[in-house]
């Protein structure tokens, strides 16, 4: 008794709270106001196309896959809203660090399908990304890229640049030191940073009550020194207004934000996961009737602004993209083998010169 | 000219980068208003300010990250860390995202960064603070390893290493910052990396080390010196690519080697130099290749530490051993 009275006299020395962003129902009908940029069909219709598009490309790389013409790859099935939604807000001369999946952002950004697919196929010049030449290339080790984005951010900070740095990570990666030190130093330095935590509910098989004991990974934010905000990964309307507001105010000085994309990883982890080992058939079926595509697809169709044959074309005008992405990676010339020396210095030391020739079969002398 | 110490030449090479080169960007910890735990950045927070010079938080893993990032964006980041012990945070960051962002992006992206590090026992110092792993660290591709053993090395191989536009470890012997005095003229002229230096030259054998034991191994090829042979002294310099060309041409002139080292003996940067010697001047050799390292345990606090180093007795012992190998 007496020790809960000592508590109750204590004095509550900070209050923090966590908010919710959604405009679109699974249904498609809109729960409040959408923001002011939703009038604009034309940027309506290119997240809907972009979102289309990254769905059929994934479509086509897991066939290239299991035909044995491409190699692990990460589809972005049903959280397609996050990296087409958050990439939108950002303008070309801000940064993206990525995680594996963010493709969507990626090619939102300019790079180019068959990019993609030569990095997913085992090409280093798929990183060579010939649009957002200061974009950072897929990150495998999990939030590592976290610290490379505060640095970017930072830089820009240092120059006085009016420039954005975005660092995308899943779930997972919110339990590792790399993603709360970057935070952490971001939150210290009001670096123009926006950290978003794709929220898929599953690290491979680990489902997130087993990640954290955490209500949020929102919240993660607070510990760091500024607003986290949880979103509906799945309305990409919500998505683009949280971004847009984050960066903007990262772009004014006001320092770092946290969002975090609920949505739900509908597909396997990769082309070699095998998702039925660790979760059902019917917990994957419920999520599918929140997922981003249709949701955004009846919101346009409510609004007549969507028709049959514009789906049908969406659809021919994304296939043949896509195919004539396909046919000019896989037209793509191998690199002859000893270029493997020729981007590992500046210029290759003279203690490796004997091997790269070795690999190359020219011989001394 | 005044003589300065190991860690002012440091601090010297420090202060002419950044005056040099505005994208020059130092940080850390502690290295700000306290110029760093040993007093290498001392005054550079004064004279480039808080936002050029860098008190991170205590996170050695943010460091090394930062650094890539910041690398990335064309900053050229200097990154301290307080000692080698706690440099192993960073490996993940310098395997697999320093050493190969060039080549992952073929270019597009690059990594001029240092990490600069105190490297080394023999200042009774609290226990982790006493390593010298650079083997580690010369096995990834993509980095380079550089370790200095006087001020004028420490001076010219910095500022390389800074100008560099790949990612450099510079490892700085703990023992030697106060203890090795020299002149240095602040001229703003690098030293060549990848190269080792012959110190001494000698026709009898060759005696090869880095960093600290240098010292050690000096004083033996003196005693040695006194009792007729002549041993040739290199500094390696930089261990990553190192320069086998310099080594191989001693070998070859003297016959005779010996390595000596302050890491543990097993994986050691020894092993790589016996094996180059062994693949491209057995022919030449009249003795073993001998090592003299650290002993394959756990390097020993501060009581016990002095009987894990190379002592100038081991080394002379050695040297005469492969002398007087028939």
């Amino acid at each position: 008794m007496a020790s809960r009275r000592a508590s109750e006299e204590l004095p509550v020395i900070a209050r923090f709270e966590v908010r919710r962003r959604n405009y679109l129902a699974p249904d498609g009908s809109a729960n409040r106001l959408l923001p002011a940029f939703a009038t604009d069909s034309k940027l309506l219709f290119a997240l809907y196309r972009a979102m289309v598009l990254l769905r059929q490309f994934d479509r086509k790389a897991v066939a290239l896959q299991r035909t044995g013409r491409l190699g692990t790859y990460a589809v972005s099935l049903g959280q397609e809203a996050v990296s087409v939604g958050i990439a939108s807000a950002m303008q070309e001369e801000d940064v993206l660090v990525p995680s594996y999946r963010d493709n969507g952002a990626l090619i939102w950004r300019g790079v180019k399908l068959e990019e993609i697919l030569l990095f997913w196929g085992g090409d280093e010049r798929g990183n060579d990304f010939s649009g957002p030449v200061h974009d950072f290339p897929f990150c495998v080790p999990v939030g590592s890229q976290a610290p490379h984005a505060a640095g970017v951010a930072y830089a820009f900070k240092l120059r006085k640049e009016r420039r954005v740095a975005v660092c995308m990570f899943g779930d997972g990666a919110t339990s590792k030191g790399d993603v709360y030190e970057a935070m952490n130093f971001a939150g210290t330095h009001k670096l123009p940073i926006v950290f978003v935590a794709t929220n898929n509910q599953w690290a491979i098989s680990v489902p997130l009550r087993l990640q954290t004991g955490s209500e949020t990974l929102a919240q993660k934010a607070i510990a760091a020194g500024f607003t986290g905000e949880q979103v509906d990964g799945n309305d990409v309307v919500a998505l683009r207004a949280a971004a847009a507001e984050a960066m903007a105010a990262a772009r004014e000085g006001k320092g770092p934000r946290f969002i975090e994309a609920v949505t739900y990883r509908l597909g396997d982890h990769t082309t070699s996961d095998d998702a039925s080992r660790y979760r059902s058939a019917e917990d994957v079926q419920a999520h599918w009737k929140e997922e981003p595509v249709a949701r955004l697809r009846s919101y346009l169709v409510r609004q007549k602004m969507w028709s049959k044959a514009d789906e049908e074309q969406l659809a021919a005008e994304c296939h043949e993209r896509i195919e004539a992405a396909v046919e000019r990676y896989l037209a793509t010339e191998p690199r002859r083998p000893e270029t493997m020396f020729d981007h590992l210095y500046a210029d290759l030391p003279e203690a490796y010169v004997a091997q790269r020739r070795e690999l190359s079969g020219e011989h001394d002398g | 000219m005044a003589e300065i110490t190991l860690v002012e030449a440091i601090n010297l090479a420090l202060g002419r980068a950044m005056e040099d080169d505005p994208s020059v960007v130092v940080l850390g910890e502690d290295i700000g208003v306290d110029g760093g735990v040993f007093r290498a950045t001392v005054g550079l927070q004064k004279r480039f300010g808080p936002e050029r010079v860098l008190d991170t938080p205590l996170a050695e893993l943010l460091i090394s990250g930062l650094c890539v990032g910041m690398a990335a964006q064309g900053l050229k980041p200097v990154g301290e860390i307080q000692f080698m012990g706690f440099i192993y945070p960073c490996l993940d960051q310098l395997v697999n995202h320093a050493s190969r962002i060039r080549n992952r992006t073929q270019g597009r992206l690059t990594c001029p960064m240092v990490l600069r590090t105190p490297h080394g026992a023999g200042i009774r110092a609290p226990e982790h603070h006493s390593e010298s792993t650079e083997a580690m660290l010369a096995h990834i591709p993509g980095l380079r390893v550089v370790t200095p053993s006087s001020p004028e090395r420490a001076y010219g191989l910095l500022l390389a290493a800074i100008r560099d536009p790949d990612p450099v470890v510079f490892l700085e012997p703990t023992r030697l910052y106060r203890a090795a005095k020299g002149e240095v003229e602040d001229n703003g002229e690098a030293l060549p990396l990848d190269r080792a230096f012959v110190l001494r030259e000698g026709r009898d054998v060759t005696l090869i080390s880095w960093g600290a034991v240098l010292k050690e191994t000096i004083a033996a090829a003196d005693a040695l010196s006194a009792e007729g042979i002549a041993a040739e002294v290199i500094d390696l310099a930089t261990l990553k690519p190192y320069d086998e060309s310099t080594v191989l041409s001693s070998v070859v002139k003297t016959g005779r080697c010996v390595i000596v080292h302050e890491a543990a003996r097993t994986g050691g940067f020894g092993a790589e130099i016996a094996a180059t010697i062994a693949e491209h001047a057995l022919s030449s050799l009249l003795a073993p290749v001998m090592r003299v390292s650290g002993y394959d345990t756990v390097i020993p606090m501060a009581r016990l530490e002095q009987h894990y180093m190379p002592s100038v007795e081991r080394i002379t012992t050695a040297t005469r051993k492969a002398c007087q190998f028939s």
